[in-house]
């Protein structure tokens, strides 16, 4: 694409982060919700590490509470939790108005979501993640590739989560409550995605379901990277399966709102 | 207004608000078959936990089965009936507030009764259903004391949870973001209540005992059900006390919420 073409997009981006940056109230809120969960989950994960005789599925006390601190970093960061913003413009009908602009409508949510995200990741991500390190203690990863990779896996675990975020919330094309579908995607990525209880701890069975969707690529994918859990190859692997995540899934995106597109009916008034 | 007078009118807001969310019937019965799944989807924590290890914190997978079931019932419970109280921001930010004020109803009562929502009867009969097969599981030296005990107990721990919306939803007086602090302690305790207390930290222990007494929902009772003595040292007569303690929460939270009302002055005009 050339450069002109990405100057709406960063300049959306932009908007995106102020737009969020105003709410500042609600970052604290949420940093407050986001450590009592995170408290919570780190002492039954402790326990079973506990009870498993110090190590559990590869996890050890440090890296545990990595995980839960990074897990609790990034739920605001790849929105974990119900996201309907898109889905309310289409049952209100301002969906017309986004689809009359002269830029590309997935493109121009992508490019807000990414400003959001940028400013979850500096409001919602540090306080959980220091709050960890004072009060239990991080493993901190030594892998170079691993460490190199971070910023690429979580830039991608964003992408791959508003690929997904951006096709459910087009079912409001053809359901006028949403709700009820948003609520199943929340429980079903949060728990493959291993946002609940890492995905190495699953029995086999629920391990292969999981990594047979694009949950993981966003949320256990960069805290494998953190965590230990991945290093060298397979770290570069993990992190380019996002990659092909995020492309499919941008892709399958374009193919329902082309659907949609073709059933909708604008009103003039 | 006579008792009678009062009780058709509520009745009428109750039966609107559920005609109202069965009319868009797809949906609807997609929401409560996710409610159902919510509790599925969190079991799956425990059935992943037991899948690494024999015992967490001292208790066997049935035991754990036994305070999840119990917990999830009750909170079910509250959460039907007064779960979207943590609303309140809402209608103080609206303005809606006001029309409360107006009518001749507890303005309590009013919000209680503005939003039930019918669609957490799913949640409420997996939680009993989870409960009825850990009761089949776990090993009970089955008394009259203890047959009273396990029906008493779901209803005793729906009013400490119920009490808990309450008194957290009054920080919406307070607090524009009031819906994510209640959150922190209504379903962070929910969350915290299915698991043995004995994975928490003495901090965490005490706050969510004798401050927020959610250890009278389901980890206490069940103690007295499965005849143990708390590892933790706090005396048995204890796990016999959630109606005692489900008292004592109600009138303090009904006392917060006063306090509240009183404090609110309405957005203005």
């Amino acid at each position: 694409m050339s450069l002109p073409a990405l100057r709406p997009a960063a300049a959306l981006a932009g908007a995106g982060f102020r737009r969020w940056s105003t709410y500042r109230q609600a970052a604290v809120a949420g940093v407050f919700v986001n450590i009592v969960f995170g408290v919570i989950k780190l002492s039954i994960l402790l326990g079973v590490a506990e009870s498993a005789g110090g190590t559990v599925a590869g996890y050890d006390a440090a890296s545990l509470s990595t995980y839960t601190w990074v897990a609790q970093g990034m739920i605001a960061f790849v929105v974990i939790f119900s996201w309907t913003e898109l889905a309310e413009r289409v049952t209100t009908g301002d969906i017309a108005v986004d689809l009359a602009r002269p830029v590309d409508l997935q493109l121009a949510w992508l490019a807000t979501d990414l400003g959001r995200a940028g400013w979850a990741l500096l409001s919602r991500a540090i306080l959980p993640l220091a709050f960890g390190a004072v009060v239990y203690g991080l493993y901190v990863p030594d892998d170079p590739t691993a460490i190199v990779l971070v910023p690429l896996s979580l830039l991608a675990a964003v992408v791959v989560s508003f690929a997904c975020r951006f096709a459910v919330n087009l079912v409001a094309f053809w359901l006028v409550e949403v709700r009820g579908i948003v609520m199943f995607y929340v429980l079903v990525s949060g728990l493959l995605g291993g946002h609940l209880i890492p995905v190495q701890m699953f029995p086999e069975w629920l391990r292969t379901l999981a990594y047979a969707t694009p949950f993981p690529a966003m949320i256990q994918t960069p805290i494998d990277l953190v965590t230990g859990q991945a290093t060298g190859l397979r770290a570069l692997g993990l992190v380019l399966a996002q990659l092909v995540w995020a492309v499919v899934l941008l892709g399958a995106g374009r193919l329902v709102l082309a659907g949609a597109t073709r059933k909708l009916v604008v009103q003039g008034g | 207004m006579a008792d009678a007078t009062v009780a058709t009118a509520y009745r009428s807001i109750v039966l609107s608000r559920v005609a109202a969310q069965a009319s868009y019937r797809t949906s609807f019965a997609i929401e409560v078959v996710s409610q159902a799944f919510i509790v599925l989807v969190e079991f799956a924590e425990v059935y992943v936990v037991f899948h690494q290890v024999d015992k967490l914190g001292g208790f066997s997978y049935a035991e754990v089965t036994l305070m999840y079931g119990i917990a999830v019932s009750a909170f079910g419970i509250a959460d039907l009936v007064v779960g979207h109280l943590d609303q309140l921001p809402f209608y103080v930010r609206r303005g809606t507030f006001d029309a409360f004020l107006l009518r001749p109803l507890s303005p309590l009562g009013q919000l209680v009764t503005s939003d039930f929502s019918l669609r957490r009867v799913g949640r409420v009969v997996t939680g009993f259903t989870v409960l009825a097969v850990a009761l089949v599981a776990v090993d009970i030296d089955w008394t009259a004391g203890r047959l009273l005990l396990v029906v008493v107990t779901p209803l005793a721990g729906a009013a400490i949870f119920s009490a808990v919306f309450v008194a957290t939803s009054a920080i919406g007086f307070w607090v524009v973001e009031g819906t994510e602090f209640a959150n922190a302690f209504t379903y962070g305790g929910n969350y915290l209540s299915a698991f043995p207390f004995t994975v928490f930290g003495t901090v965490v222990r005490r706050f969510f005992t004798f401050l927020v007494p959610v250890a009278f929902v389901a980890y206490l009772p069940s103690l007295a059900l499965l005849g143990r003595p708390d590892p933790l040292g706090l005396p048995g007569w204890l796990s016999w006390s959630a109606v005692p303690v489900a008292v004592v929460a109600w009138i303090a939270s009904v006392a917060v919420w006063r306090t509240g009302l009183r404090h609110y002055v309405g957005a203005g005009s």
